[in-house]
């Protein structure tokens, strides 16, 4: 006798998205930090300094995210001789993935800053640190917002895959639900609406905060 | 820290894993090509069709791009299957592509489109092409122009995202990948070489792409 989708499925399910929630945020934020060093190795003056960043972009931008999880979860059990949790691999490989396409937005947004805030800034005597935090980086952040959040948005979308390697996030809730009550009809229809409610509203702040600072700067908005 | 890397096992199977690189590549551009003519027939359809089927593209196109890859994935072939529409494991993985590389080449193109100056469109109007002509000579091509290299980013994420395809056993380099792990024991040197193997495809992919849009739009404007 199988057990039919009920409630207290139903709530599994929709509990399990704090799960999801909480694994974004951890390589959101720990993407941020990396992110940002990357962001501002990459403008700097060093040739080797650029390279290795680029190459750590490339490698992280051109390489699947399951491949990431898979080596990053034997990687660990390589490194320490014993088969580690979930958690730590599955945390760990994203950070470095979202510190890789965090980087590369924040690089372009400190491209886009004109050479003469650079120049002006030195003329003021500005030291280089000096030029990034009070000059460069708070305009960078005003156009680097909308496609943060697009990709804020693409890395709640990701955290899906790590239910393959079988850590519980809604993905993998819903998987198990499913192998108990044989309706997949109901419940990944229902996983994909709860992604849905949360990737929506960041979808479409980011156009609405995309579409305010094109404005402001004057460009005709057209995306 | 006492574990012994034996990536001679790995080369003992180089065979298998090149012909699950080469089936990743076919599988890949199938769906591009497939997809690349829904997203035309959708752009198309936004910019020029009638609002109820504008409103049917839209949301077709924020369903997609709001929900993970691995849940359109199970629905199409764990969730469809109860309503009767059964599909096998590859063929599920393609729909599934062609789906989710329709809806972002739509809106890639849909930017594209409305980059083309309405004057331009007025002229051709002013000659007496069609609609369906003054979309196809006047405002296609130009587009296409615009939006290849975005098109071109969105084809390599289609082709990395293709190693999530191996959760339904579809068959290519991740799919095969897993076999070989399961007959050898070998997760991590593995894992690590199909991950070598996929950031040369990124990379080729990347060269072949740029060399398509030299051919395609460059040459032809030099003439």
């Amino acid at each position: 006798m199988n057990r039919t989708f009920g409630l207290s499925e139903f709530l599994f399910v929709v509990a399990a998205v704090r799960w999801t929630l909480l694994l974004s945020l951890v390589a959101f934020l720990g993407g941020g930090v990396l992110g940002l060093v990357i962001a501002i190795l990459r403008t700097t003056s060093s040739r080797f300094l650029r390279l290795l960043t680029n190459g750590y972009i490339q490698l992280f931008q051109g390489t699947p995210v399951l491949m990431q999880l898979f080596v990053f979860y034997y990687g660990l059990a390589v490194l320490f001789d014993v088969q580690v949790d979930a958690w730590p691999a599955v945390a760990l490989a994203f950070t470095l993935y979202s510190g890789a396409f965090l980087g590369e937005i924040w690089r372009g947004s400190i491209q886009a800053i004109p050479r003469t805030q650079w120049e002006a800034s030195a003329c003021l005597s500005l030291g280089y640190f000096q030029q990034l935090r009070f000059v460069i980086l708070p305009q960078a952040m005003r156009i680097s917002i909308p496609p943060t959040v697009g990709f804020l948005v693409q890395l709640i979308k990701n955290t899906s895959i790590a239910a393959i390697i079988g850590f519980v996030e809604v993905t993998r809730a819903g998987q198990l639900i499913v192998n108990v009550t044989f309706q997949p009809m109901v419940v990944y229809p229902l996983v994909a609406a709860l992604y849905f409610a949360v990737c929506w509203p960041l979808s479409l702040l980011a156009r609405n905060l995309e579409r305010r600072i094109d404005a402001d700067l004057g460009i005709k908005w057209h995306l | 820290m006492h574990y012994a890397y034996h990536f001679n096992v790995v080369w003992d199977h180089w065979r298998d894993l090149a012909e699950g690189a080469w089936l990743t590549i076919q599988l890949s551009a199938l769906a591009m090509t497939i997809g690349l003519a829904v997203a035309t027939v959708c752009a198309y359809a936004k910019a020029a069709g009638p609002s109820p089927l504008r409103r049917a593209v839209a949301t077709y196109v924020e369903v997609i791009r709001n929900t993970p890859f691995l849940v359109q994935i199970f629905i199409i072939y764990f969730s469809l299957p109860t309503l009767g529409i059964s599909v096998g494991a590859n063929e599920a993985a393609l729909a599934a592509m062609v789906i989710n590389f329709g809806a972002y080449g739509t809106e890639i193109l849909r930017a594209g489109i409305e980059s083309i100056g309405q004057g331009q469109i007025d002229a051709a109007k002013a000659l007496g092409l069609s609609r369906l002509q003054t979309f196809r000579y006047v405002v296609l091509f130009p587009a296409l122009k615009t939006v290849f290299p975005a098109l071109a980013s969105q084809f390599i994420l289609l082709m990395l995202a293709s190693s999530v395809v191996s959760a339904i056993s579809a068959v290519e380099l991740t799919a095969l990948t897993n076999s070989l792990v399961s007959t050898t024991f070998r997760p991590f040197e593995f894992y690590f070489v199909a991950t070598g193997l996929y950031l040369v495809m990124a990379l080729g992919f990347r060269a072949v792409l740029g060399g398509v849009y030299w051919m395609v739009f460059m040459r032809r404007q030099r003439i």
